[in-house]
């Protein structure tokens, strides 16, 4: 009797990695920036090709390594951010880490008091009737009123009171980012399907035990996403706050000072250092909610 | 000897509609007595399930009297009289199996809680599943766990509302049987809705007969197959025979036409 021939399995399939395309479209982008800092500069380029020798090397030259360009060219974004986050003490006014750190403080303040805002908001909203169509209109009112329009005034009258620093700009990163999380709370705590809660009804639950054992666990994917957006928006919050008092110190006082003096690639790299807190701040939440979820036990 | 677990006299529900009134439940009266296993039987529509929602104070008749353990439904809600199956399992899923089964003892504050999950997951032969997530089991372990939560705080009425119409005929046929030998064992009332003539003459002691449009009661068998019964009974002529009049019922409430 001869042996039964071996089973084959059908191996896994593996996702393909995806760093080559990434990089491509990161080249591409770059490309494009390259190119366009040519014509972009020209305003400045042209009367020193005019003036002194032609050719493309000059051009080429002149245009990705103007002081004050129109359109600063990357490397030169990167070498600025090098010299202000490596080359300078940190606590120093140069650094980009100092102002950096002072716009990320008023930011998470900001967030922490925006997020439970909202999330209070949500939970008064889904239990009083009433409190969903007498206090939603003022919610959406809210934010339809341009953030720079307002923020002047609330550091102002703040001011006026003593207040000033941390506190108002925290106070606009709030009035910006709870409102995402309100949107995205009442859509979470109203997500429970109706058997849901009828058996929490046959069970003659408080409103209390619904809210914690049903409403706020199934809110969970909805919270995480509207934080992603609220962090994000805090930071901008922060940054426009430091922009109408001509504030010395944080990422909108340098953007101002940059502006002032006609450095464009203090500017650039300005936006990008909040950039990459708006990158990190997004990544962090993301990291806290894949934890959150996988303790909940999700569908991996 | 205290009276019936269910009692309805002249019970309606009726929904004001943009056009025309529906009748949901005309004139339903019922009697269920301690212990019986009562299936209501009827096409969709015939108010077999607002009836069971009415009992467990989930929906308001508009007329008519009905008490539950001789209170009103709500007052017998309030008392958790009931456990309560539903169609789906409705299990929450960030909770594993014997949190899931342990949520009404949490709600109602009750003790011995690892004891009475244990117990109950025993019942249902899910011994050994307790850390699992609900995604982890199939459709049939998920209903099941679901019923172990209606038993966890022991109620003395068990109401289901087509627990095992999701699933396929051979997990369905396992869960009748099991349901039966729950029901032998554990001697609750049991009031159960269905749309399979099988089902319903298999598991019942008292089949009630529904028609829709308005939704009422066309007939009430009484079964008298023995308790613990198994799947082969349903060749008997015992068995056949019933199936015949609960179907005769169904066509005389024209649950046949369109």
């Amino acid at each position: 009797m001869s042996a039964a021939p071996a089973i084959a399995v059908k191996p896994v399939a593996r996702e393909p990695g995806n760093t080559f395309p990434v990089a491509v479209v990161c080249l591409a982008i770059l490309l494009v920036w390259y190119f366009a800092a040519i014509p972009m500069n020209w305003v400045v380029t042209g009367p020193k090709i005019a003036a002194g020798g032609g050719g493309l090397s000059n051009l080429l030259a002149f245009s990705w390594n103007e002081a004050r360009p129109v359109l600063p060219a990357p490397h030169q974004i990167a070498m600025e951010l090098w010299k202000s986050v490596f080359t300078v003490a940190p606590w120093s006014v140069k650094s980009l880490v100092y102002h950096g750190w002072v716009t990320l403080s008023s930011t998470l303040v900001g967030f922490v008091l925006g997020s439970l805002l909202g999330v209070a908001l949500a939970i008064a909203i889904v239990h009083v009737k009433f409190l969903a169509k007498s206090l939603m209109p003022w919610i959406i009112a809210s934010q339809t009123i341009p953030i720079l329009a307002i923020a002047p005034m609330v550091i102002v009258v703040l001011g006026s009171i003593g207040f000033t620093g941390l506190v108002p700009k925290s106070l606009i990163s709030m009035y910006l980012c709870f409102f995402p999380v309100t949107i995205g709370m009442v859509k979470g705590l109203t997500s429970p399907e109706v058997m849901q809660l009828d058996l929490m009804r046959t069970y003659n639950a408080s409103a209390n035990q619904i809210l914690w054992k049903l409403r706020f666990p199934a809110s969970v994917p909805f919270l995480f996403t509207s934080l992603k957006v609220a962090v994000a928006i805090a930071l901008t919050g922060a940054i426009v706050g430091e922009l109408p008092t001509g504030a010395i110190a944080g990422i909108g006082a340098r953007l101002l000072q940059g502006s002032y003096y006609g450095q464009t690639v203090q500017i650039w790299a300005a936006l990008f250092m909040g950039s990459f807190l708006a990158a990190a701040l997004v990544w962090l939440v993301g990291v806290a909610e894949r934890f959150t979820l996988r303790r909940m036990g999700v569908k991996p | 000897m205290a009276g019936p677990v269910i009692s309805a006299r002249e019970l309606s529900l009726v929904f004001q509609t943009a056009d025309a009134p529906v009748y949901a439940l005309s004139r339903v009266g019922l009697e269920v007595e301690d212990g019986d296993f009562v299936s209501f039987i009827g096409p969709s529509g015939c108010g077999k399930t607002t009836l069971l929602r009415v009992i467990a104070d989930l929906e308001q008749a508009t007329s008519g009297t009905i008490t539950v353990n001789g209170m009103t439904p709500q007052e017998a809600r309030l008392k958790r009289a009931y456990g309560y199956v539903f169609q789906a399992p409705a299990l929450y899923p960030w909770r594993t199996v014997e949190r899931n089964v342990g949520l009404p003892l949490e709600i109602m504050g009750l003790d011995n809680a690892p004891e009475r999950i244990a117990r109950n997951l025993e019942l249902v032969n899910l011994k050994g599943f307790e850390k699992k997530y609900p995604w982890q089991l199939s459709g049939g372990m998920q209903q099941r766990v679901s019923i172990a939560r209606a038993l966890a705080f022991d109620p003395k009425l068990l109401l289901m509302d087509e627990p095992f119409g999701a699933l396929d005929e051979i997990v369905r046929d396992k869960l009748n049987q099991q349901l039966l030998e729950l029901w032998d064992r554990t001697k609750k009332t049991v009031v159960f809705v269905t749309h399979s003539i099988p089902e319903a003459v298999f598991l019942s002691s008292k089949i009630v007969v529904m028609s829709p449009r308005p939704g009422r009661i066309i007939d009430v068998i009484e079964t008298n197959l023995p308790r613990n019964r198994t799947l082969d009974i349903r060749e008997t002529p015992e068995f056949l025979s019933l199936a015949h009049r609960v179907r005769e019922g169904l066509k005389a409430g024209h649950s046949y036409e369109d």
